[in-house]
């Protein structure tokens, strides 16, 4: 798909085709996709393609948290830490025979107490998004070692049965697919049709300006990391009910980047104020058809990363020459 | 005459209070010598990290160990960071403790410190993983052994000849991990002997169990024939379980996974999630750790003098062979002797 920019804002008359990295990566989406169900016998199949998409869900989740982030010019590295130690707490919470509605409002809880913190760090301190989180990220795991959880691996309770059923299926489509589905169109609703959401945009876009317009910067922005914290801690639960433990070693794991890959690809640029969860979407969606048809087409591990390093390539490559740097980028700079 | 007898009732006093001192000390020989050995000595333990079973169960052993010996016991946790550990070995080397306790991250990461260690005078034992530099003493799991009992095991359950399909797949961790490719090099090696078992897949998790779901339930739908797959550690392969249950294909794919033994791998295997377990029972690796201390120490030998290993034997666990002890928990360590 190429994405036809009207330009009716400039007052051109004449429609424009414009490649975006949005539109570049989907394309490379098709190809891959029209690539693999020709060759690969069983992937065009409904089960590979919904397993295709479930299999990549928790991912598109934390994507969409770090969408909204990243519109509003700022990054959240400690996202992964807080998925993890917020899940973590509340499991173990369960098995030490808390009941399950208040360890899961502790753990939300411990989730929102993160993202108010590292919110006030970035708004009202003023520490650069990119070292606040990053800090907070060790301080998070430390402290969640040390006072919430004395494990890396924690098992589900045997009797949370209501916890596993939050993976389970709804009309024959994993429910992981629809919960990443509803964050989506949550996520969509709230950036397009809300007040708050056109105003990370404008904070994102140019943050001076939106202060100037009266838009409440800062408690915006803490607002920004309050939604990620709380959206990576549903991520984290449906985690832990699809696999029955949770593993706090993901929060040292290379997971965050990966969120960032999706964002990234999908178009989201990383100096702000462009893109929306659609962009996010479709980096998912590439990531998933990739990792699928490589397992499919059992390659070693050492080519799958080449493959995919590879394509997150082509696809800055193309972007580069396709939207060469202007004036506005040149001043604000990339993250 | 006065005097006789002030000496004689100084000498039993004597002889009470000299006897009452030694009163838990029998001298067989050797008891004396073995206390003496341990007394005051410095003992460090440097783990991959403290934060999963296997250091802890071993850390416990020690320390109980240490309470009833009197040897000072330590531990450096570098949490997965082998260049901390590295770093904490270091720096052991110039402290000289007596009695150096290392799991290694990979066969070549500490290979020149321990020897290092080795020529400083420092005895070294090395647990569950050996290094290149062979010190002491090795205590731990012989990795392929693990591998041939799991590949035996898939072979038992799906070969033709028994009216399996023959189809396997294999969920490995990071395939450059010494324990991972030691593993997979005996999983080759039984598979050869065996031509009609085919391997539909082997792919790696990284030892993440949200990947390793990701690539068995693509695997499980690419494969209906699929008799059972194979995994590399417990922990990863709950993913791969996962997959299989969501496939609804729990009877159908069996799941042979290796792991310590702690309890929740015991509820898998009573579940039916496991179908089979290679245990190399971290349990019992606590006690031979604790006895090669006080081997070590009592041989009091030169550094690298006479190395020894102690291979953990393994445990094969299934549902029907399964019995009250086959698991261990934290506190059946904790009430343990050592």
């Amino acid at each position: 798909m190429s994405e036809i920019g009207t330009a009716q804002a400039g007052g051109r008359a004449t429609a424009r085709f414009r490649v975006t990295q949005e539109s570049i990566v989907f394309l490379i989406a098709v190809v891959f996709f029209a690539g693999f169900s020709i060759l690969l016998p069983g992937f065009l199949d409904a089960d590979n393609i919904l397993s295709l998409i479930q299999n990549v869900s928790i991912l598109g989740i934390l994507g969409i948290a770090m969408g909204i982030v990243v519109i509003g010019r700022g990054i959240d590295l400690a996202m992964v830490t807080t998925m993890a130690m917020s899940t973590a707490w509340t499991i173990a919470l369960m098995n030490g025979g808390t009941g399950p509605v208040s360890a899961v409002l502790l753990g939300l809880g411990f989730a929102a107490v993160v993202g108010l913190v590292i919110g006030f760090l970035v708004a009202y301190v003023e520490i650069p998004a990119i070292f606040a989180t990053l800090a907070m990220s060790t301080v998070i795991y430390g402290f969640g070692r040390l006072a919430l959880v004395d494990l890396d691996v924690i098992y589900l309770p045997e009797d949370a049965a209501w916890l596993r059923a939050l993976s389970g299926q709804f009309l024959g489509i994993p429910l992981p697919v629809i919960w990443f589905a509803a964050v989506a169109l949550a996520a969509f609703a709230f950036l397009r049709f809300t007040r708050r959401g056109r105003f990370i945009f404008a904070m994102g876009d140019n943050r001076e300006a939106a202060r100037i317009t009266g838009i409440p910067v800062r408690p915006m922005t803490v607002l920004q990391y309050l939604i990620s914290s709380l959206i990576a801690f549903v991520a984290g639960m449906i985690t832990a009910s699809l696999l029955a433990t949770v593993n706090i070693r993901v929060a040292q794991s290379t997971m965050v980047y990966d969120v960032i890959l999706v964002v990234v690809l999908g178009g989201i640029g990383l100096s702000g104020g462009k893109g929306g969860v659609r962009n996010v979407v479709v980096g998912t969606l590439l990531i998933g058809i990739l990792l699928n048809g490589m397992t499919i087409l059992d390659m070693s591990f050492t080519v799958q990363n080449l493959v995919k390093g590879a394509v997150l390539l082509i696809a800055i490559i193309v972007d580069s020459i396709a939207n060469p740097r202007d004036e506005q980028t040149a001043q604000q700079g990339d993250i | 005459m006065r005097n006789m007898l002030k000496a004689a009732f100084a000498a039993l006093v004597m002889i009470g209070a000299a006897g009452y001192g030694h009163a838990e000390q029998f001298d067989d020989g050797l008891a004396p010598a073995y206390y003496e050995a341990m007394k005051g000595k410095k003992v460090v333990f440097l783990p991959l990290a403290m934060s999963f079973d296997l250091p802890q169960v071993w850390a416990k052993g020690m320390e109980t160990q240490a309470a009833r010996l009197g040897y000072d016991f330590s531990v450096r946790d570098p949490n997965w960071s082998s260049d901390a550990g590295a770093q904490a070995l270091t720096t052991l080397i110039s402290e000289k403790p007596d009695l150096l306790i290392v799991h290694n991250p990979d066969m070549q990461v500490y290979a020149r410190l321990l020897t290092r260690a080795q020529k400083a005078g420092i005895r070294v034992i090395q647990i569950n993983l050996k290094s290149v530099a062979t010190t002491d003493a090795y205590v731990g799991v012989n990795w392929y052994e693990v591998g041939l009992h799991q590949a035996r095991m898939a072979i038992e359950a799906c070969s033709p000849k028994k009216g399996g399909s023959g189809k396997i797949a294999i969920m490995q961790g990071t395939p450059t991990n010494p324990n991972n490719a030691i593993t997979m090099s005996a999983i080759e090696d039984v598979l050869a002997e065996n031509p009609e078992i085919e391997v539909v897949s082997s792919q790696s998790a990284d030892w993440d169990a949200t990947k390793a779901h990701a690539v068995a339930s693509t695997v499980i739908k690419q494969n209906p024939e699929l008799c059972a797959y194979v995994g590399l550690w417990e922990v990863m392969d709950a993913g791969v379980a996962a997959a299989i249950r969501e496939a609804g294909k729990t009877d159908a794919i069996k799941l042979f996974t290796n792991g310590g033994g702690q309890k929740p791998a015991c509820d898998s295997i009573a579940n039916g999630t496991f179908s089979g377990y290679v245990s190399y029972d971290a349990f019992g690796q606590a006690r031979d750790l604790t006895d090669a201390i006080v081997q070590v120490l009592q041989a009091n030998l030169e550094p690298g003098q006479a190395p020894y290993a102690i291979y953990t034997p393994i445990r094969d666990i299934f549902k029907d062979t399964m019995r009250a002890n086959s698991c261990w928990t934290m506190d059946d360590v904790a009430n343990a002797p050592f």
